[in-house]
């Protein structure tokens, strides 16, 4: 049954290479294999937003992904947010720390690395933009407005 | 009072806030649970074959009711819920569980498991329980004044009936929980739950153990809305009766599927009513029959009711008002407690029959709503005079002039003359919302603060922090009253074998009681360390103050640390336990009458909507809110409540729609056939605002509660909903499905065909 396929993955500046089962998806990779915990499921089927993380710099589903197909790919997590050396936040996670764009937390890491897509594509987005970008990922706690304006509060200290 | 952001707020942005999962992800040794699902909604189990699934590489176990060491039976009220089931009471009910190294080969057991079941009929709907008499509980009855004479005697009758539909919690973080022995005979048990102290009765019931060798812990929960208060409870016994079986640590976390399917839901009603009004619109009479679906067991159903039965008035006065309220029986799993608890359904059947009459006499609906509102002096059908009820109509004046209300519904009317295929709909609605457990015993919470020698403060209470800033809002608290920075507090993780016998989390009641808990005990704290102060400062106890890590007096200042050490070396205990039990609660149940409540929370918000008439797709355009927070412990927090409260509340009422199929299994069990709202349905411009000069005597720093109360805001959108439809239709009342998605509006324009059309 078990047909383990060599891996590849970079991970936040990490190279790991794993044996994995072809059905094993990149959200378990990371989580299970990798024991980074901060990629969340919360549907498990593509709809919610909650496990994204980018793949070569594109923002993608993990629970949709396969972990083979990632082979060879460089990620990023909300893990590989914060500077590597001084650990200081990333604009990003202090605009939401500051601006309240959380509650329970479980759908932050994914709206994160949306917004980190977002930002670097488009520095200066409307309000329109923001909502659009952000409309793949759910959130049932903040009403979505105190994520908003966490947005554009990063957009506005990212532009100095 | 407290401006700092969500005390888990690092954790949370940069990953490291550990969920329950995440946490038994990093137990190497521990087994993964997954349940065989009962594909009817009622049967019989006759056998089940273990053998497929143990001879799977990997399979360590199928738990069935033989490994129970203690009592299968268990339920919040009433233990009538089987942990394994020999009796299938409905579709998807886990009739036994497979354990394995990891989740897929545990998947892959729980398919392989053969069960064979004699199929029984099955109530599959609130109607069908009806009409074969099925009821969890027997009537209960609320009455005030002569109903069926002030009926008689009205000017004007209506009647009507309404059905509120169901919701799903869709709590982000699935149920989840992960036991392991404690090398002592005990368990310790890390679950997603907002009961801790339910949770470790379940556990030691079903291990047949006495209460301390089980410790329940939390340390967050991602998302509960009260789905995680009496149904976490199961999945930590089943992961409890697995660790008991094979000594290993157990992990379970339902996938979003098994979630669904499994955990109940918001109660669906049917309501029926009757009103009188006066030609001005007043009620005089109101007669309403509640009938809840509780699913195949009691839960919290009972509670639900009582509190529906408690807010069938709205923010309305009625001089008659009786309500009669019975929850039904049916093969459906088992409804549970949703935020508002009952409340939401009941207030939507009292602004239903307001907007009803409004429009039958011809008059706005907001004129109706404003006459009918409590006045200082009403008292409720229950008895509890409505204190502060000058509120109510402070709220709504200020809401009507900051939302500039008169000069919207003009432009709307003046909009909607130019448009024949779009319309737009506006509509203000009133929240009173009672604080408090109805159950009066509940309403009591424990807590203990330590102070360490380098003064550094650490808490813990019997609240679950879920999102919703308990443990921000605590540590504000036990900050003030010690007088230290908020950064020389911490507030740690929720465990039973620290504060017993605790309440869940629930009835907006949180920072309520725990807070005031906390504040006892760090108020004790307070006392004995004034001698010490008062010595360092060379003054008089009574002229101490503590202040920014400070204590002052005598025109002095030492660091509050300065102080801990000097009642240290004079052998001052610095731990103190508090406690809290809110005073002056009661209610007499057969007689339908006492004060259940503390305190009403008031608010009342405006909406706007444009509707699409060929389609009946709609658009929330601007909201506004004005909500009592009384002094807020947290002001972001709360507004943080208040929005997604409303949303939710949206969610419910016009995209959220739960269905089951025709063998009673359900069809929405993911979030891609059941439509939550996204940032699409969020109005661009939401503006929320708080009352001012609104001090609520008692409660700790004059805050109020804010968990539920804000979820009723959100009736001001079907109403909008509803004045849009009137916009397409003219005079008289509007039919209005609930929720009103789009398919449910474009029937309320056109109206629903009553037959199928003849084929040609
Ligand atoms: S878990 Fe991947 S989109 Fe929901
Ligand atoms: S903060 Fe809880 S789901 Fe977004």
């Amino acid at each position: 049954m078990t047909n383990r396929q060599r891996t590849t993955i970079l991970v936040n500046g990490t190279r790991y290479e794993r044996e994995v089962e072809p059905r094993l998806s990149l959200a378990d990779f990371l989580r299970h294999e990798l024991h980074l915990g901060g990629t969340h499921v919360g549907c498990e089927h593509g709809i919610c937003g909650v496990c994204t993380v980018l793949i070569d710099g594109r923002s993608a589903r993990s629970c949709l992904t396969l972990a083979v197909q990632a082979d060879g790919a460089e990620i990023t997590t909300v893990e590989g947010l914060r500077d590597a050396e001084t650990g200081q936040l990333h604009p990003i996670q202090q605009a939401f720390i500051d601006a309240h764009g959380l509650q329970c937390g479980f759908c932050t890491p994914g709206f994160l690395m949306t917004t980190l897509e977002l930002l670097r594509d488009n520095p200066q987005p409307s309000d329109d933009e923001i909502r659009e970008a952000l409309g793949g990922n759910l959130c049932r706690c903040t009403g979505y407005q105190s994520i908003v304006e966490s947005v554009r509060l990063a957009a506005s200290r990212l532009r100095g | 009072m407290t401006d700092r952001g969500h005390a888990s707020a690092v954790a949370h942005v940069t990953g490291e806030a550990l969920f329950v999962h995440d946490q038994a992800q990093r137990d190497g040794n521990a087994l993964y649970g997954w349940p065989v699902q009962a594909a009817h909604a009622h049967a019989r189990v006759l056998h089940i074959d273990e053998g497929p699934a143990l001879a799977l590489p990997g399979v360590r176990a199928v738990l069935t009711a033989a490994d129970v060491p203690g009592t299968n039976w268990i339920g919040p009220a009433r233990h009538d819920e089987a942990l394994f089931p020999d009796e299938v009471q409905y579709h998807g009910q886990p009739v036994c569980w497979v354990l394995a190294d990891d989740e897929a080969t545990a998947r892959a057991g729980a398919a392989a498991v053969r069960i064979d079941c004699e199929v029984l009929p099955a109530l599959r709907s609130l109607d069908a329980a009806i009409a074969a008499g099925s009821f969890h509980t027997a009537p209960q009855a609320i009455a005030a004044g002569d109903v069926a004479a002030a009926l008689a005697a009205a000017p004007h009758r209506f009647a009507g009936e309404l059905r509120l539909p169901a919701q799903e919690h869709f709590y982000l973080e699935t149920q989840a929980a992960y036991v392991r022995p404690d090398g002592e005979g005990g368990y310790h048990v890390l679950a997603a739950t907002q009961h801790p102290a339910e949770t470790q009765a379940t556990v030691a019931h079903v291990l047949g153990l006495p209460a301390h060798r089980v410790t329940v812990e939390v340390v967050r929960i991602g998302g509960g809305f009260g789905g995680k208060e009496s149904q976490a409870s199961g999945v930590a016994a089943v992961a409890a009766v697995g660790c008991a079986r094979t000594g290993r640590p157990v992990a379970i976390r339902l996938d979003r599927q098994r979630d669904a399917t499994i955990t109940g839901k918001r109660h669906p009603f049917l309501a029926k009513w009757r009103a009188g009004a006066g030609p001005d619109g007043r009620l005089v009479a109101f007669d309403v029959e509640l009938c809840g679906d509780g699913g195949s067991s009691l839960d919290l159903s009972k509670a639900i009711l009582a509190r529906a039965l408690f807010h069938v008035d709205g923010a309305y006065a009625v001089p008659a008002l009786r309500v009669v309220g019975r929850v039904a029986r049916t093969n459906l799993p088992s409804n549970t407690a949703f935020r508002g608890f009952g409340a939401p359904q009941a207030a939507a059947v009292a602004e239903e029959v307001q907007d009803h009459v409004a429009r039958a006499l011809g008059l706005p609906p907001e004129t109706v709503r404003e006459r009918n509102l409590y006045r200082p002096g009403d008292r409720t059908h229950y008895g509890q005079p409505v204190r502060d009820a000058e509120r109510i109509g402070r709220i709504w004046r200020e809401l009507l002039a900051s939302s500039r209300f008169a000069e919207r519904r003009a432009a709307i009317a003046a909009w909607n003359g130019a448009h024949a295929h779009h319309k737009r709909g506006i509509a203000i609605t009133p929240v009173k919302f009672g604080i408090g457990f109805t159950t009066t015993f509940l309403n009591q919470a424990g807590a203990h603060v330590l102070v360490y020698r380098d003064g550094s403060v650490l808490g813990r209470h019997g609240g679950t922090e879920m999102g919703q800033g308990l443990h921000t809002k605590i540590l504000a608290v036990a900050a003030r009253t010690l007088g230290v920075p908020e950064s020389g507090v911490r507030i740690v993780s929720t465990r039973t074998d620290q504060v017993p016998n605790t309440s869940a989390t629930a009835a907006s009641s949180g920072s309520d009681l725990n807070g005031a808990a906390v504040a006892a005990a760090a108020r004790e704290l307070r006392q004995r360390l004034l001698p010490h102060a008062a010595a360092l400062l060379g003054c008089a106890p009574e002229a101490v103050e503590f202040a920014a890590g400070s204590a002052l007096g005598a025109g002095r200042a030492v660091p509050f640390a300065a102080v801990v050490e000097a009642a240290f070396l004079a052998r001052t205990s610095l731990a103190a336990t508090g406690f809290h039990a809110t005073p002056g609660l009661h209610f007499d149940a057969a007689a339908g009458r006492g004060e259940p409540f503390g305190y009403f929370v008031f608010g009342a918000a405006v909406s706007e909507v444009e509707v699409d008439g060929c389609t009946g797709q709609h658009r929330l355009l601007a909201v506004d809110v004005l909500h009592d927070v009384g002094d807020s412990l947290a002001p972001a927090i709360d507004r943080g409540q208040i929005e997604g409260g409303f949303v939710q509340g949206v969610g419910w009422l016009t995209c959220e729609e739960v269905r089951f199929g025709p063998a009673g299994e359900l069809l929405t069990r993911n979030a891609s056939t059941y439509k939550l709202p996204g940032i699409g349905e969020c109005p661009a411009g939401f503006r929320v605002a708080t009352l001012e000069r609104a001090t609520e005597p008692g409660a700790v720093f004059g805050s109020k509660a804010v968990g539920e109360p804000p979820f009723l805001l959100a009736l001001s959108v079907r109403e909008a909903l509803r004045d849009a439809v009137a916009a397409f239709r003219g005079p008289g009342p509007v039919a209005l499905d609930c929720p009103a998605t789009p398919e449910a509006v474009y029937w309320a324009i056109h109206g629903r065909p009553d037959a199928e059309p003849p084929a040609d």
